[in-house]
């Protein structure tokens, strides 16, 4: 990569007239990884550096030990909420893939006036401030708002919209679907439909084409947008604070409660470390039965 | 080679030059099924892509589609695979009509330019996968899958992806994978477009050996007129929406019936003028020569074009008597000789006609003319040699 970017490198190469000072120097020929050193310089200050305070403060804040860890495990009500977080996301990753898979998909085969259309509409509520769209759906979903009015008309409800697991989900789903559509999308435009012809002058339905060829090639796309979105998920405060019930909290709020309304800045980091070493587990986990489920695949045969 | 073929000289000149496997005596293994398209006819919008064809496809034969990118040619094959809905006329095979029978319900092989392998799949269960969906038991699906990877000659690749093997490798395993569920019919769309030369050249025979071992109807799609000649046992000639002409290759090269048709097919010199009625034939009076000419034209049309291959065609150097002909009843017109091209065995020379055309000759190794880019001569032919067709404005265009 470095020598296609480095002319010099290259030219010596091609046989024509080589330069005097003959090979390039180190900085010649790395000068392009110079081109990171600002964003790096901006991670380090305001991601690493906090980052690993926090971590620092869940081992020695108030003192040096393990205490607030101790804390946390010792209160079935904190791994209560551990355990909704995780159950919420992975709800909100299940529900965005449900919707967003067809909706993808359509994007794909529709004319490109459609597809500018379908792209428009996923990506319009992500360019609106989040607190606007948290409050409008607060407005919507409110005992008294309209979908209850509406459903009313038909002699059903009210439903507990808000102030629930269901307004959380609502929310946290509209929010991150542009996460899961997109890469889906990008992945689902690369596959060569030609290929599902093939598949039908071999014999398969369109539908099974659709589900051995389509399907299986759109994965990546699938473990991509379902990654985000649930790590997303994971660290969402404001909706769940805005549209759920205080006695359903989720982690994020549970942080801000410790840190920001008791000052135990040490709590707060051990449930950040505990979020944190059980998100890399999770992932970790999911990497290596991918990776075990292509290796069995491909021993079967 | 099924035995039902129409008879005639066909391009069997590959035969010769037959790779060393196994011999072609067993029987082949399937009947390949008659297609017939009957007034066959694909509108996109107002532009209509194929008008009217009609033509059968005999059990077993190999029939090339042969013509120009946008002849119709693919859309004709696509109708015949169920890819494409058919606007107006008739498809059948074996006497059913299938022109609503969905792609996957018509057992139909197909082989695409693009190979379209499955590219999450190995080569074997790439095969496997229309036997699956035939729900083909497994014991008897890795037989079949080993035997059309053997018919393809790429034993031991089974474990492969599409990624790992090169260009010519993924042909053969879609050519596996087409020919592995035994389909009576099997169409190839440029299956060897998308590869060099060389490598063309060999698959070519392999496709055909393939044909012969195999017995399906096979219909190919090509623009290059070298491969139909190679692997056809007949060869339908696409222009504009439409068949010009089907035949074999002798009758295609020897006998056009259009002006596309020779100038398409092989190289040809082409003398432009207005025809008489003469005797049994024609005179064609051009642009500084008269000469004769086999036939007549059909429906009193005068303006004609006067085709004549270049190993039928002799220069001499010296000048003709008249512009008309000789003593011996031959055809002669003043040439000037302006390229030479040594091909070995043989060399061209491009000479050019009173009236500014260009000429070809072909002469073999062993009764060279001597002449010289540059050189005044004679050309001469038989009158019988050459064939008087309607003339076509738009041949120049594309030709010249």
């Amino acid at each position: 990569m470095a020598a296609l970017l480095t002319p010099v490198a290259s030219g010596g190469r091609a046989g024509a007239a080589p330069p005097p000072s003959g090979r390039p120097g180190r900085l010649a020929r790395h000068w392009p990884f110079l081109l990171i050193v600002p964003a790096l310089l901006v991670l380090l200050a305001v991601f690493v550096y906090p980052v690993a305070q926090t971590f620092v403060g869940a081992f020695t804040i108030p003192e040096p030990g393990t205490e607030n860890f101790s804390w946390f495990f010792g209160s079935p009500a904190n791994v209560a909420v551990l355990t909704r977080t995780f159950s919420t996301a992975l709800w909100a990753t299940l529900i965005c893939l449900a919707l967003a898979y067809p909706y993808a998909y359509l994007m794909t085969v529709a004319s490109p006036k459609a597809r500018a259309a379908l792209l428009l509409i996923v990506m319009l509520p992500f360019w609106t401030s989040l607190m606007v769209r948290t409050f409008a759906w607060l407005v919507l979903l409110q005992d008294t708002g309209v979908v209850n009015d509406f459903l009313g008309l038909f002699g059903l409800g009210p439903f507990g919209l808000v102030r629930s697991r269901t307004g959380v989900l609502v929310g946290m789903v509209q929010i991150l679907m542009p996460f899961m559509v997109l890469p889906l999308y990008s992945v689902m435009s690369g596959i060569d439909r030609r290929l599902l012809t093939a598949a039908q002058s071999l014999g398969a339905r369109p539908i099974v084409a659709l589900l051995r060829v389509f399907v299986p090639l759109s994965l990546p796309g699938v473990a991509a947008g379902s990654t985000m979105v649930f790590i997303t998920s994971l660290g969402f405060y404001v909706t769940p604070a805005l549209l759920g019930s205080p006695s359903e909290a989720l982690i994020s709020q549970f942080m801000y409660t410790q840190v920001s309304g008791m000052l135990k800045w040490g709590r707060g980091g051990a449930m950040a470390v505990v979020l944190f070493a059980t998100t890399l587990l999770l992932m970790g986990l999911l990497g290596l039965a991918m990776r075990a489920g292509r290796r069995t695949r491909a021993a079967v045969r | 080679m099924p035995v039902d073929r129409p008879a005639g000289g066909t391009a069997q000149t590959a035969a010769s030059t037959y790779p060393p496997v196994a011999a072609p005596a067993a029987a082949p293994a399937i009947r390949g099924a008659r297609i017939d398209l009957r007034g066959m006819t694909k509108r996109f919008g107002a532009s209509v892509a194929v008008d009217d064809v009609t033509l059968t496809v005999e059990p077993g034969e190999f029939m090339t589609f042969l013509g120009p990118s946008g002849s119709g040619k693919t859309t004709t094959l696509n109708m015949i695979a169920g890819f494409t809905d058919i606007s107006a006329g008739a498809l059948e095979i074996d006497e059913r009509p299938v022109g609503g029978v969905p792609a996957h319900k018509r057992d139909i092989g197909v082989v695409f330019q693009h190979y379209a392998l499955f590219p999450h799949m190995t080569v074997e269960e790439n095969i496997a996968f229309p036997l699956r969906q035939r729900r083909v038991p497994k014991a008897e699906r890795r037989r079949l899958v080993a035997a059309a990877l053997e018919t393809v000659q790429l034993p031991g690749h089974a474990a492969r992806y599409p990624s790992e093997l090169s260009g010519g490798q993924q042909q053969r395993v879609a050519l596996a994978r087409a020919i592995v569920f035994s389909p009576r019919v099997l169409l190839m769309d440029e299956p060897l477009g998308a590869l060099d030369r060389k490598l063309r050249e060999f698959l070519q025979l392999e496709i055909k050996r393939i044909h012969r071992e195999v017995g399906s109807t096979f219909v190919f799609v090509t623009h290059d007129q070298e491969e139909a000649l190679i692997l056809s046992d007949r060869i339908a000639v696409f222009n504009n929406a439409g068949i010009e002409q089907v035949g074999t290759a002798h009758e295609l090269y020897e006998r056009p019936a259009t002006l596309f048709v020779a100038s398409f097919l092989g190289e040809s010199t082409i003398l432009r003028g207005t025809a008489s009625p003469d005797g049994g034939g024609s005179t064609l009076a051009g642009d500084g020569f008269v000469v004769r000419a086999p036939g007549r034209l059909e429906g009193g049309r005068t303006d004609a074009a006067l085709v004549v291959r270049p190993e039928r065609l002799r220069l001499t150097p010296d000048a003709p008597a008249s512009a008309s002909g000789d003593a011996s009843g031959g055809n002669a017109v003043p040439v000037t000789v302006v390229e030479e091209i040594y091909l070995g065995a043989a060399r061209k020379l491009e000479v050019i006609l009173p009236g500014g055309a260009r000429g070809l000759v072909r002469e073999q190794a062993g009764a060279l003319s001597g002449l010289r880019a540059g050189d005044r001569a004679t050309l001469r032919w038989h009158p019988e040699d050459g064939v008087l067709l309607p003339d076509d404005p738009t041949i120049e265009r594309i030709f010249t």
